[in-house]
């Protein structure tokens, strides 16, 4: 028998790693100096702990660890990175180039930007979720300073080719930021081979803690520098000032280690427990649509939207189970999923969609428990659902003109 | 969000699930919302012509959990009532019943709609 609930929602966050707990504990009693204190040994201890959790980080996205500097999560990072080139290199230009689906994070900043006079260019993306490489090419122009887009997005799992974006922004001189949260620990992800100069990564996507992040900021070639937006103590070599979260900054590191070590064997077993998932569900119910390519996308993710029956309405029904939805009713704005509404999928299939996200801890028999109980669900609500009978009954309910509420 | 204990009750037990023939003279179907907006209610009721009391009612919904039941206690409601009676059925007294956050009163109206898009379509046809 499965213990429920059941969390399949790792893509909202990950549960912390016993191993990476244990790692922390220590900072929280004995050794609880500050990092920033250079005449004892408790600050020392903090400083060399934090140290290797700099090195472990590094390591696990292919950078030097003197390019790691901590946030308190990819928020910040984010913010930092588009604000940060945005504020150093305003001489230069005026002009971020990102794209549609990113992370609010990323759109928030740069809507804050436009207000202060630069110029923002949301490029758009194809049915499947990617952005066009030709498009960002003539979106380039002499007063761009940034380009960011995300390695893979958080709804659908699209990676983007990261590669040859670098290769683009790099020949034309322009700065390459990428959110590379969802995409770090699950997906190889190495800085130097992907053309990155700067990346957000954040621990609680792949089972370290939550409040700690990092930015990546390449040291050469080219050298990125950053405007701080917090000021102080100087700390991170003056581009993030506030004194280190140190047991945070050594489960972040155990973390990163024990992805790097586990990356490819764990990421092919996501991969089968999505694919045993994804094919019981489309074996056993009818119009079920996959939002954003299945090929290029996260292991873990799987983005379906199940025809004629509300999003909240199948997430109530398996509520043993924890899941996401792009359904407007599961969300404070009432609007349905930008991502999904970026891809072209119609309002009404947005509402039925749902994001599972498999992670490390899930088993074959929690996907088998998932899968019949949705398909259990469905089946019950589209019997209750009058689209699912029109459209039985031949009725092309695109045809249908629906009287909305006043 | 949490659910009050009769959202979850007629989520799980929807009372008068189904459909009325829709040519039959005497019922009325009402179809409001649209898919777009994430919420479709059918209502249907079948009118006792001599009294002009509600024998049957019917409902399909499309929508979420606090949809499916506004539509759920919407059909017990009008059952037994008259037409007229059934009109003053407004939509807060539905939130009230079901204790309906702020965000779900849209559900509510919803419903209140429907019951008064099936008799507008049962008069239609006398």
């Amino acid at each position: 028998m499965v213990k429920l609930p059941i969390y399949m929602d790792n893509h909202a966050t990950t549960p912390l790693d016993p191993r990476v707990l244990e790692t922390m504990l220590p900072y929280f009693t004995d050794r609880f100096g500050n990092a920033a204190s250079r005449n004892h040994k408790f600050g020392w201890e903090a400083e060399e702990a934090v140290e290797q959790g700099r090195k472990q980080v590094a390591a696990l996205i292919g950078a030097d660890p003197r390019e790691i500097v901590f946030t308190s999560g990819a928020t910040e990072s984010d913010n930092l990175a588009v604000k940060g080139v945005a504020w150093m290199y305003r001489e230069k230009g005026d002009h971020i180039i990102t794209c549609v689906t990113e992370h609010k994070a990323i759109l928030d900043t740069c809507k804050h930007l436009e207000k202060d006079g630069f110029r923002v260019t949301f490029l758009p993306v194809d049915n499947k979720g990617f952005v066009d490489l030709d498009d960002l090419r003539n979106a380039i122009t002499d007063k761009t300073i940034l380009i960011s887009i995300m390695t893979a997005n958080n709804e659908v799992g699209v990676i983007q080719d990261i590669k040859s974006i670098g290769k683009l922004a790099r020949e034309r001189g322009v700065l390459f930021h990428t959110d590379a949260v969802q995409a770090v620990g699950k997906i190889p992800f190495n800085v130097n081979e992907m053309n990155v100069d700067i990346a957000s990564v954040s621990a609680l996507k792949f089972y370290g803690p939550k409040g700690v992040g990092a930015l990546y900021v390449r040291r050469r070639n080219p050298r990125v520098l950053l405007t701080p937006i917090i000021d102080g103590g100087g700390h991170e070599r003056g581009m993030r000032s506030g004194t280190l979260n140190v047991p945070s900054i050594v489960g972040f590191g155990k973390a990163a280690e024990i992805a790097r070590e586990s990356l490819s064997q764990e990421s092919a077993e996501m991969f089968r427990l999505r694919e045993k998932l994804r094919k019981t569900l489309e074996r056993e119910l009818d119009e079920l649509y996959i939002n954003g390519d299945l090929e290029k996308r996260l292991p873990g993710n799987l983005n379906m939207s199940f025809a004629y029956v509300e999003g909240e309405s199948l997430l109530m029904g398996i509520n043993d189970i924890a899941v996401s939805s792009g359904s407007a009713c599961t969300s404070a704005s009432l609007e349905p999923s930008y991502v999904l509404k970026a891809l072209g999928v119609g309002e009404d299939l947005a509402h039925t969609s749902i994001r599972f996200g498999i992670g490390r801890f899930n088993t074959d028999e929690e996907v088998d428990y998932v899968a019949g109980r949705v398909i259990e669900v469905v089946r019950r609500l589209r019997e209750l659902s009058p689209l699912y009978e029109m459209a039985k009954e031949g009725i092309d309910l695109k045809s249908v003109h629906w009287a909305t509420e006043a | 969000m949490a659910y009050s204990d009769k959202v979850i009750d007629h989520y799980n037990n929807p009372r008068n699930v189904g459909a009325l023939p829709k040519e039959d003279p005497n019922v009325g179907t009402g179809l409001v919302g649209a898919p777009e907006c994430g919420d479709v209610m059918k209502l249907q009721i079948k009118v006792n012509e001599q009294s002009g009391v509600i024998e049957d009612a019917k409902f399909k919904t499309f929508g979420c959990g606090s949809a499916i039941a506004s539509s759920s206690l919407a059909t017990e409601w009008v059952k037994g009532k008259t037409l007229a009676e059934a009109l003053t059925i407004k939509n807060t007294d539905i939130v009230k019943e079901l204790s309906l956050p702020p965000v779900k009163i849209h559900c509510s109206v919803l419903a209140e709609d429907a019951i008064k898009a099936a008799i507008s379509d049962w008069k239609k046809k006398h």
